[in-house]
């Protein structure tokens, strides 16, 4: 049988990845998928503790963070559709004026 | 034990598949190695006795999400990172900074790895307290869904609404107003 921790180092591995790529990278699609890989690595040891708990209440959690996940999505994707309409550009240094 | 092994290729594959995505300068690569990470965290859910977190993992993220970032991706025909721009002008590409953040977010992955080894009860086997079959039987996550969880449930349909609203407002052109 692994061990709970075991579990809980790969989404501490992928939460880092996560959090290196939203630093890193310089476009707006990238930084978003990087918050999906975060939010990932949080499902993931929502769903260890809860096996190692015996009830299901980690796997309910995780419905509820998959729903915000597809909203947050939609939403990020909408407004990286507005602002590629304005700039031609997906860098987000491109977008550092309030107003244009 | 096949199931250790199990265990080990499916983390290696989701770990490896996520780094690739942020290593990746084409969005189009790192959503398709994203499905691939999403995969494997699936094959997880099922070790975890999640066989229906599994499932909507599948369906959910890796079809309906992921879907949807392809569909922007080829839509905007989005540009690939100017690489060489990127090199000259981000703070983080000079290289004594690069070595010390680098440095740090392993020193992160150590010092993660070794409190969680060291926390009280974390070296016993996950699947040790429980029934296998009650954990991961369909019913009683509805059963709980529908009567613990009933005003979050409701409350998510009222995200899920506002969100469709506000995606259809964000992306419509101004002269359609």
């Amino acid at each position: 049988m692994i061990p709970l921790s075991h579990y809980l180092i790969v989404s501490a591995i992928l939460f880092s990845i996560g959090t290196a790529g939203v630093f890193m990278r310089r476009n707006l699609i990238t930084i978003l998928l990087s918050i999906e890989i975060m939010l990932n690595a949080v499902n993931l040891s929502f769903v260890a503790f809860g096996r190692y708990q015996g009830n299901v209440d980690g796997q309910i959690i995780t419905f509820f963070v998959m729903t915000v996940a597809a909203a947050e999505a939609a939403v990020g994707l909408a407004i990286i559709i507005a602002l590629y309409r304005h700039r031609e550009s997906l860098n987000p240094e491109a977008f550092t004026s309030l107003k244009w | 034990m096949p199931e250790s092994l199990l265990f080990y290729l499916l983390s290696g594959v989701a770990i490896v598949a996520s780094a690739l995505v942020v290593g990746q300068r084409n969005p189009m690569y790192s959503v398709m190695l994203l499905i691939a990470s999403f995969g494997a965290l699936a094959g997880l859910y099922i070790l975890l006795d999640a066989p229906f977190v599994a499932v909507a993992q599948i369906i959910i993220y890796a079809g309906a999400i992921m879907v949807l970032f392809l569909f922007v991706v080829m839509l905007l025909n989005a540009p690939q990172e100017d690489a060489a721009e990127w090199d000259r002008t981000h703070p983080l590409r000079q290289p004594g900074v690069a070595r010390f953040g680098t440095a740090l977010a392993f020193l992160l992955i150590v010092q993660l790895a070794w409190a969680l080894l060291r926390a009280a009860g974390s070296s016993q086997p996950v699947g040790a307290r429980g029934d296998a079959e009650a954990v991961s039987s369909v019913r009683e996550l509805g059963r709980v869904l529908f009567t613990d969880y009933m005003f979050a449930f409701e409350a998510t349909s009222v995200l899920i609404l506002v969100a469709m609203v506000g995606a259809v407002v964000l992306a419509r052109r101004e002269s359609d107003l």
